[in-house]
């Protein structure tokens, strides 16, 4: 569905490129989640895959980026909108600023796309109530708290109904409730055939709902797998991107000899479950 | 002593939603105060009562033992800093520098001192090797760490941080966990909203927790975990090692890495 050879991306009057040898081949239907510390390039890699960059900040792209089988530089702004749809890292800035209500704000994309008058309310209010957020539909913008604000610029993805979906951090601002919310809806999109690709620090999160996991560092791709695999591998510690509460828990019982010290720490839950149930 | 003290506090926005409905508490000096709870629930509204950006309907808010009603925004920012949820709110200038050392120097500090105040909380946030770049080149995270550094600088008696750890990546968030346990350390008054309930419980001693404007909960991170149907209507769940101990049938409600390797080493068998 979205394939990468060879991406390189500088960003204007920068010296080093900010992605280097990116290659990519995501399937239709699946939930990649990408993790790296900051500075790494997911956000870069974010709206180089949204086909933002080069397009709108200017900056150099070499390599190609193909999205269901078409290079994303050869489509207009609007094909390449109407392909993948991107949430971007500060809901704050995600807002038009043209609508006077949550309900015409997330109607704004659609309308750009030319979507029938009908058709669009009957979308709105369909996201409106999966993200449960039809309460706010008359409210303004500007009168939402920050989680409030997230859901809306989520909402205005979703509707859409694009076939990839790019999400940078895009549960920053929620609740425990809204974040699982969220995830529960990229299952079901996943599950529809959309393709999905979060940008994430939340570890767990992305265990319990990616099928694959990229690891950023440096400015590339070093580490591609199940999010198991990806997240008990020794080198780990070198990425910078933390480690579960399960990982961290087992690592202090085998530095004080509480459990064995051979074997793959728990990533997850249900690992952390056997690991600490099942041993003693 | 006091640091803040919330008497009954009703705030209705113009036209809008009571967004609190009679909040009474009382933070003492020093104490370390997380305050959770659903999107939407009032908890940075309660909050921007303690800076003077918002005034009770009703009620009264004490900073320092004196009523916020009549001091200025000015006034009370020497008493509480105020990390906004988006640092773009809060940040202006020109380098990270000069957005740092602004604060101070409306206090009133030396040009000296107030860089010497800048360096030092430039340091606590990891980001002393970007003081000359604009804020805007730097990411979001790092922005949300300026803005940190910007409330450090004013060493104020009270640190409000709306929801300091959002989008920080795992040495960001170690960085903010530590800033947290320095401020507590030196004696300052911590008061964060955030969603990151593993933060809430490893690195402060009181939680509160609101639902529809009013407060539900106050107490110890392990009492009000424990507290399953305050819990479920806050729309929040307990740190993933308290639920992992509750699984496996443990009676120690361990809140943190540390408490749970304990709990642990003290079922295991010698």
């Amino acid at each position: 569905m979205i394939v990468l050879r060879e991406v390189s991306y500088t960003y204007p009057e920068a010296a080093d490129p900010a992605l280097h040898g990116i290659e990519l081949n995501l399937q239709p239907g699946s939930i990649t989640g990408v993790v790296g510390a900051s500075g790494a390039g997911k956000t870069t890699l974010a709206k180089v895959i949204a086909g933002f960059l080069p397009r709108v900040d200017g900056g150099e792209l070499t390599g190609t980026v193909c999205v269901a089988g078409r290079n994303l530089a050869e489509l207009s702004l609007v094909e390449a909108v109407g392909q993948v749809g991107l949430v971007i890292q500060n809901p704050f800035n995600q807002i038009s600023g043209a609508k006077y209500t949550v309900r015409e704000e997330i109607a704004f994309g659609m309308e750009n796309l030319g979507t029938p008058r009908a058709e669009m309310a009957a979308r709105v209010k369909q996201v409106a109530a999966l993200l449960r957020i039809s309460d706010l539909l008359d409210r303004s913008p500007y009168a939402l708290s920050g989680g409030q604000m997230q859901l809306v610029a989520i909402a205005s993805m979703l509707v859409l109904r694009t076939p990839v979906l790019v999400m940078d951090e895009p549960t920053s601002q929620l609740d425990p409730f809204g974040t699982r919310l969220v995830f529960a809806v990229l299952d079901q999109l996943q599950q529809a055939g959309t393709t999905v690709v979060i940008f994430e620090h939340k570890l767990e999160l992305l265990q319990a709902h990616a099928d694959r996991l990229l690891v950023l560092a440096g400015h590339t791709i070093v580490a591609d797998g199940s999010p198991t695999e990806v997240l008990a591998d020794e080198r780990v510690d070198g990425w910078a991107i933390g480690s579960t509460r399960y990982t961290r828990a087992a690592r202090l019982a085998r530095g004080r000899g509480l459990l064995p010290v051979h074997g793959a720490l728990p990533v997850s839950f249900e690992q952390a479950a056997a690991t600490f149930g099942g041993a003693r | 002593m006091t640091a803040v003290r919330f008497e009954n506090v009703r705030f209705r926005h113009p036209g809008g939603v009571e967004a609190l409905r009679g909040v009474s508490l009382t933070v003492a000096a020093g104490e370390r105060v997380a305050i959770i709870g659903q999107n939407g629930a009032g908890k940075t509204t309660l909050v921007r009562h303690l800076n003077g950006i918002l005034q009770p309907s009703s009620g009264r808010v004490l900073v320092g033992e004196r009523p916020t009603a009549g001091r200025s925004i000015s006034e009370l920012a020497a008493s509480v800093g105020y990390l906004f949820q988006n640092p773009d709110e809060q940040l202006f200038a020109s380098s990270v520098r000069i957005d740092v050392e602004f604060g101070p120097r409306n206090l009133g500090c030396t040009p000296a001192e107030a860089t010497a105040r800048a360096d030092e909380a430039l340091a606590a946030v990891g980001l002393s090797a970007q003081a000359q770049s604009h804020p805007l080149h730097l990411s979001l995270s790092e922005r949300k760490r300026v803005a940190l550094a910007g409330v450090l600088a004013m060493r104020t008696a009270v640190v409000v941080l709306d929801e300091p750890t959002t989008g920080q990546d795992a040495r960001g968030a170690d960085l903010v966990a530590a800033v947290v346990e320095t401020l507590a350390a030196s004696g300052r008054t911590v008061i964060a909203i955030t969603h990151d309930m593993d933060f809430a419980a490893e690195h402060f001693d009181r939680l509160i927790v609101m639902a529809a404007g009013e407060v539900t909960a106050d107490g110890r991170p392990a009492d009000v975990f424990g507290e399953a149907q305050v819990l479920e209507r806050a729309a929040v769940e307990p740190p993933q090692l308290f639920r992992l101990a509750q699984r496996l049938g443990w009676p120690q409600r361990p809140t943190g890495v540390q408490q749970f390797v304990d709990a642990f080493a003290a079922r295991a068998p010698r």
